[in-house]
């Protein structure tokens, strides 16, 4: 269970340039692509390995290909969702960081694909200097002919953009991002239609996340079917996981779905379990925004079987004992933290990070902040806690863009594994190791007595 | 019963309509008061100095103005306003960290678009200041993989350190402390940006020794321009 497909090559000194990254095989895929193959071969071997979208919602990316709008005569775009800000995702940091070619390369092969001439990779605010790594890696390519006026000698044409966000986490949802990239507020716009009717500039556009896009070159130099051969299920090939918080080796791992839970999180070849020999108390499986569950149920699931890593098995038990494979930021909690308050803070970054157009989204997210706060500070009361499973409950689903839900789940479901903390919380506050934190003036301790 | 009481009504209706309206302005004034001293959202009010319209002459080095135009070119004609933001980074490396009105203006020129069309994006996205900024500014992640390994004492500290809190600039106009969230760098908590430099793994010694380095280069010379144009391209 440790075959690798993305970072087989990662500690080859030098894989960040072109001339050792084609040495290493590189770009051979869309040689195979362009010369071998047919627009639609591609997309037929994307289909067959059953990959799926890494950026979160684990969409399976062929089928997502095949709704691009072919009647428009418009000129299609694929985006490159680089803008990874969701809390405890840096895995698309690391790729971009160390093998950028691996991500042009798939872009290419995507582009031919999709018939798209124009590319662009949106990266977040934050990482300027990836900027300037990528930028480096898209004129290798130019000079080598694999981008620029006809490819490689055939008839295709390419050009392949980076553009830079400016600090907002909602730019990763895919539609806030395009209007972003039209040089406008990261409001995400209502579905349908979907982007891949009408997307950038109103044409048919398909957006992917950094490290979607680094495996299809594996998949055209390899074939769908064997790409499918890794992994369990419909969970195939390889996943990056991010893994941090109170672990010994926090750190960016290629796993094979399926590799176990406990495995991954005890094993010295990879997380080397929890730091300064304390018990685990709780995982984040899929970065902030999915349900975060105790210790018991992510190393087991409800029905007592081993817990993988994969979409299904993270997922078994649904919403009452799963959770969800995400973005794969694995946050582990150890026995010292603090549910309410982590639940607090990452409460308050959605509401930081709300873009404020649907009022279930804005105005909850300030609510369970607030009233999260006031737990934390130990000046809450009883009925708080199911004041908070209401406010959830009442953004879920009723919003334009999956943010809401993002923000309700975490509050959802620490209430579900951890009502005892909340409880403690509001009967003895003084009793959480945190309390030496507060330091309440009155005007906040007023404000705090009237929400 | 009925009748004496709208006679009474219509005699003084004057008094009546006064009490009426004394009370309403008592109503009006004292949930001011509530408001005021109680209400959570008061804090949210942004003010921002949207206002302050020097009506200086602005204009990018020569440069910039070139980066400007191939930044332009990378988008099909017609959609410059795509430009938009990466234009309003190389604005802030250009004029002091910092988007004033004029600035806006003047970015809105360039690309043949209303000025609005700037401020309402400059509004939306974190990384823009709209008030003036230190020299340095230092940007900490207080999310929660990052809090969770520690980062809320290195906040502290930070504040302790430079002797402002959260959001304010040492008054040598060296550095400003903000708080922002997840960096996307969890692996390596607690971390903190400067300017475009990552600094991973902290420690309150190494806090100690950044600040140091930062306020001896600081009096050597003009501190460098953040390398965010010269890594554009
Ligand atoms: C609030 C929000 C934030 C998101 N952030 C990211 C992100 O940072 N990176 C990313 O790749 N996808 C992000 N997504 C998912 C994208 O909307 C989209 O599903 C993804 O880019 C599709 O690519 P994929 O199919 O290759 O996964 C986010 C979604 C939401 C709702
Ligand atoms: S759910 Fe929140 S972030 Fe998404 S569109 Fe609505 S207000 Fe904006
Ligand atoms: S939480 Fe601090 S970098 Fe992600």
């Amino acid at each position: 269970m440790d075959r690798r497909i993305l970072l087989n090559n990662i500690a080859v000194p030098g894989i960040r340039t072109f001339e050792v990254f084609r040495s290493t095989g590189g770009y051979l895929s869309v040689m195979k692509a362009l010369k071998e193959m047919t627009p639609d071969d591609v997309i037929e071997e994307v289909k067959k390995s059953g990959l799926r979208g890494r950026g979160g919602a684990g969409f399976p990316a062929g089928m997502k290909w095949s709704f691009l709008d072919k009647k428009s005569n418009k000129p299609r775009y694929l985006i490159c969702n680089a803008d990874e800000s969701e809390p405890g995702t840096f895995k698309d940091r690391f790729l971009m960081e160390k093998i950028p070619h691996l991500l042009i390369e798939g872009m290419i092969c995507s582009c031919y694909a999709l018939g798209a001439e124009t590319g662009y990779i949106y990266v977040r605010g934050e990482f300027k200097y990836i900027v300037g790594i990528l930028n480096e890696a898209i004129r290798e390519a130019y000079q080598n002919g694999l981008l620029g006026k006809n490819i490689l000698g055939t008839s295709i044409n390419l050009d392949i953009h980076v553009h830079s966000g400016a600090g907002a986490y909602i730019c990763g949802e895919e539609t806030a991002l395009i209007e972003s990239l039209e040089g406008k507020r990261g409001n995400p716009r209502i579905k349908p239609p979907f982007p891949a009717v009408v997307g950038l500039y109103g044409s048919p556009t398909v957006v992917n996340n950094v490290e979607t896009l680094c495996n299809i070159g594996f998949i055209v130099n390899q074939g769908g079917s064997e790409f499918a051969r890794y992994g369990v299920g419909k969970s195939t090939g390889t996943k990056l996981i991010s893994a941090c918080g109170n672990i010994n080796n926090p750190g960016v791992y290629e796993i094979e779905f399926g590799l176990s839970v406990r495995e991954f999180l005890y094993s010295e070849k990879y997380c080397g379990g929890i730091k300064n020999g304390k018990e685990l108390k709780a995982v984040i499986a899929g970065g902030s925004s999915v349900p975060i569950l105790p210790a018991n149920l992510i190393l087991k699931t409800a029905a007592g079987e081993e817990r993988m890593l994969s979409y299904e098995s993270l997922a078994e038990g649904g919403f009452v004992s799963g959770t969800m494979l995400g973005s794969g930021g694995f946050i582990v909690f150890d026995e010292d933290a603090c549910i309410v308050r982590n639940t607090w803070n990452l409460t308050r970054f959605y509401h930081h990070e709300s873009c404020g157009q649907c009022s279930p989204c804005r105005e909850g997210t300030g609510w369970m902040e607030n009233v999260l706060h006031r737990i934390e500070n130990g000046l809450g009361k009883a009925r708080d806690i199911d004041l908070l499973v209401s406010i959830a409950a009442k953004i879920e689903g009723n919003t334009i863009c999956p943010l809401g839900d993002a923000a309700a789940w975490p509050v959802a479901s620490a209430i579900r594994h951890f009502r005892h903390e909340f409880e403690e919380h509001v009967l003895h506050p003084e009793s959480c190791k945190n309390s030496a934190i507060r330091q309440l003036d009155n005007v906040q301790i007023r404000r705090l007595e009237n929400v | 019963m009925g009748v004496a009481l709208v006679a009474i009504l219509l005699v003084f209706k004057d008094i009546v309509k006064d009490i009426v309206g004394v009370a309403l302005v008592a109503i009006l004034v004292l949930s001011n008061e509530i408001i005021k001293n109680n209400g959570i959202m008061l804090d949210k009010i942004i003010t921002h100095p949207l206002h302050e319209k020097k009506n200086s002459t602005v204009c990018f080095s020569e440069t910039a103005l070139f980066k400007v135009q191939q930044i332009i070119a990378r988008y099909p004609s017609g959609k410059q306003k795509s430009a938009l933001l990466p234009l309003l980074h190389i604005a802030q490396e250009e004029f002091e960290g910092y988007l004033s009105v004029d600035v806006m203006d003047y970015v809105a020129s360039l690309l043949n678009i209303q000025p609005i069309e700037v401020y309402e994006v400059a509004t939306f996205y974190s990384q823009y200041y709209l008030e003036r900024v230190g020299k340095n500014v230092i940007e900490i992640c207080r999310t929660g993989p990052c809090a969770i390994c520690g980062g809320e004492a290195i906040q502290s500290y930070l504040e302790k350190k430079l002797a402002i809190k959260t959001g304010e600039t040492t008054p040598d106009g060296l550095f400003t402390l903000k708080a922002v969230e997840c960096l996307g760098a969890c692996g390596s908590a607690p971390v903190m940006q400067i300017n475009t430099e990552f600094y991973e793994y902290l420690t309150t010694e190494k806090i100690d020794k950044i600040l140091a380095d930062l306020s001896s280069k600081a009096k050597e010379e003009k501190p460098e321009k953040s390398l965010w144009i010269e890594e554009f391209f």
